[in-house]
């Protein structure tokens, strides 16, 4: 795994939950306190372990800490230029949508050995849209419903969503937008310098 | 306004669908005045209609030189041209002019070429302001990702050159030599006097390598220094440790060798090794060594520091004696003085 996703969970863990619990899990997973180097590579065997660890630790079920994790990755101001990066994907909620498609190609262009998974947006109803990720590992999709809530509310839009996973595997988080400028949003111009994290 | 077909059927843009396709062109007439430009064209020169105006009134141009008019930049038709903004911020743009009929003038697109990310923020430019076509919001995105990256890569870099730093100060070993440094040595005597396991201890020190040094330079010395320590390797256990403590200087801790008889006897078999001259270059490196003795037996409750001064007392009076001898510790050698700080293990090296 990229070790920009376990630097990832470990950050997330560490921002939310405190230093304390972030060493607890790293003890609990066998990881140094130091945790993981953001452009390193790791096992992929090392992240399912830290997730299981931190699972345990907070008594939550995995799925609704990733999701947690995608609405951190959004809005925690330390990951403000990841949020920049999404938001170059369009002018609105809709067009940002449409970007998804692109996503691992722009993490590639990016970080060229970070493997995204592939996303594939289907618009089904006015409004109504699905978004099929086919992940090696079904936690990304969770991850994502959380990034997918966060921009909603970066973008101002009010959006309900559901995930489920189809018979052939593939998670589908079905996006029901029912404003797209239900609020102002968070601000973006398109020049302004990045916080540095 | 409209432009006229180049030839009959040709298809002919309005300026709305032509400032849509291209939002920073700008389309000059035969008498170098602007006829139309895009919109985001317009966003750079604010207050200021540019319809009418001339285009060197507002732009400098960098690419090709020596042009008197529009007349002359038709004649360049296809090759790249280059522009400034002659006000402030003073942008600069790349493009293309292609020539319209000779009634219609030039038509010119423009770009913000290289300068991309400068134009935008000096310009406070969106996304609406760029074709769909326009890979400027892509190279703006790469940019910023890279600039993540970087501080990702020089977070890295910091965190690894302390990690660097923290493992050589608590690195164990004599890089020179291989053998255990002060640092090892220290730690090893403190965890056999904790655990009650007896030993004896060995103090070196090479006679005449100040010499070898002084003649046949530092790498002749650092050669003679290792070869050193691949005797006292030989001549050894496996259990027994070995430590570099200063410039010429050795301490072998042997686990369990508690007889000075026997240490003795460890001790007289590394001197007569080390009297034998070591080929240096063809070079013979002649060095000898003394060596001082204690043991845990000695002791009714042993401490590291106290073996270490005895073990060091023993080789001053071995020293004293004439060099190249064995010298156990007594305590008739305990009122001695230790040798100056400056010989004392540790303190070089």
């Amino acid at each position: 795994m990229h070790g920009l996703i376990n630097r990832a969970v470990q950050c997330f863990l560490r921002d939310t939950y405190g230093a304390d619990l972030w060493r607890a899990v790293a003890e609990r997973a066998g990881v140094g306190a130091d945790g993981f180097e953001a452009m390193l590579l790791y096992d992929d065997a090392v992240t399912d372990v830290l997730l299981d660890a931190a699972a345990a630790r907070l008594d939550r079920p995995v799925e609704a800490i990733l999701e947690d994790l995608g609405t951190y990755l959004v809005s925690h101001p330390n990951l403000e230029p990841l949020r920049r990066l999404l938001r170059f994907g369009g002018v609105g909620f809709v067009d940002f949508l449409h970007s998804l498609d692109d996503l691992p190609g722009r993490g590639r262009l990016a970080v060229p050995d970070l493997d995204l998974p592939q996303l594939e947006l289907h618009e089904e109803e006015a409004g109504r849209f699905a978004l099929l990720c086919r992940a090696d590992h079904p936690g990304f999709a969770h991850v994502m419903s959380g990034v997918l809530r966060a921009m909603a509310d970066d973008y101002g839009a009010l959006v309900l969503l559901e995930h489920e996973t189809l018979d052939s595997g593939v998670a589908r988080i079905g996006i029901h937008l029912l404003d797209q400028s239900f609020a102002a949003g968070r601000s973006f111009e398109l020049a302004a310098m990045p916080v540095r994290a | 306004m409209s432009l006229t077909p180049i030839q009959a059927g040709a298809p002919v843009l309005d300026t709305a669908a032509l400032g849509r396709l291209m939002p920073l062109y700008l389309w000059l007439g035969p008498d170098g005045r602007i006829r139309g430009a895009g919109a985001t064209l317009g966003k750079l020169f604010p207050g200021t209609p540019l319809i009418g105006r001339e285009l060197m009134d507002l732009f400098a141009l960098q690419r090709p030189r020596n042009l008197d008019g529009v007349a002359d930049l038709a004649a360049q038709a296809g090759t790249r041209i280059k522009l400034t903004q002659r006000a402030a911020p003073h942008t600069s743009f790349r493009g293309l002019a292609v020539p319209l009929t000779p009634a219609d003038g030039i038509m010119l697109n423009l770009s913000f070429g290289i300068a991309i990310s400068d134009a935008v923020r000096e310009h406070r430019l969106t996304d609406s302001d760029f074709a769909p076509t326009d890979l400027a919001i892509e190279m703006l995105y790469l940019v910023e990702a890279k600039s993540a990256v970087l501080d990702e890569l020089r977070d890295l870099n910091r965190r690894l050159g302390e990690a660097k730093a923290a493992a050589e100060q608590q690195a164990l070993t004599d890089t020179l030599t291989g053998l255990d440094n002060r640092r090892a040595l220290d730690r090893a005597l403190a965890e056999a006097v904790r655990a009650r396991r007896p030993f004896g201890l060995m103090h070196l020190d090479l006679d005449y390598f100040k010499a070898v040094n002084d003649t046949l330079g530092h790498a002749a010395g650092d050669h003679v220094l290792a070869r050193v320590a691949a005797i006292l390797g030989e001549e050894t256990r496996t259990a027994d440790r070995i430590a570099r403590v200063g410039g010429d200087e050795f301490v072998v801790m042997l686990p369990g060798l508690t007889d000075p008889k026997a240490v003795e006897r460890v001790a007289a078999r590394i001197l007569a090794r080390l009297e034998a001259p070591i080929d240096y270059n063809g070079a013979p490196c002649r060095i000898a060594a003394s060596i001082g003795i204690t043991s845990t037996d000695f002791y009714p409750a042993p401490e590291p520091d106290r073996l270490l001064s005895d073990a060091d007392r023993a080789l001053y009076a071995a020293k004293r004696a004439g060099r190249g001898r064995v010298t156990v510790f007594d305590d008739g050698l305990a009122g001695d003085a230790p040798r100056s700080e400056a010989a004392r293990p540790g303190a070089e090296a």
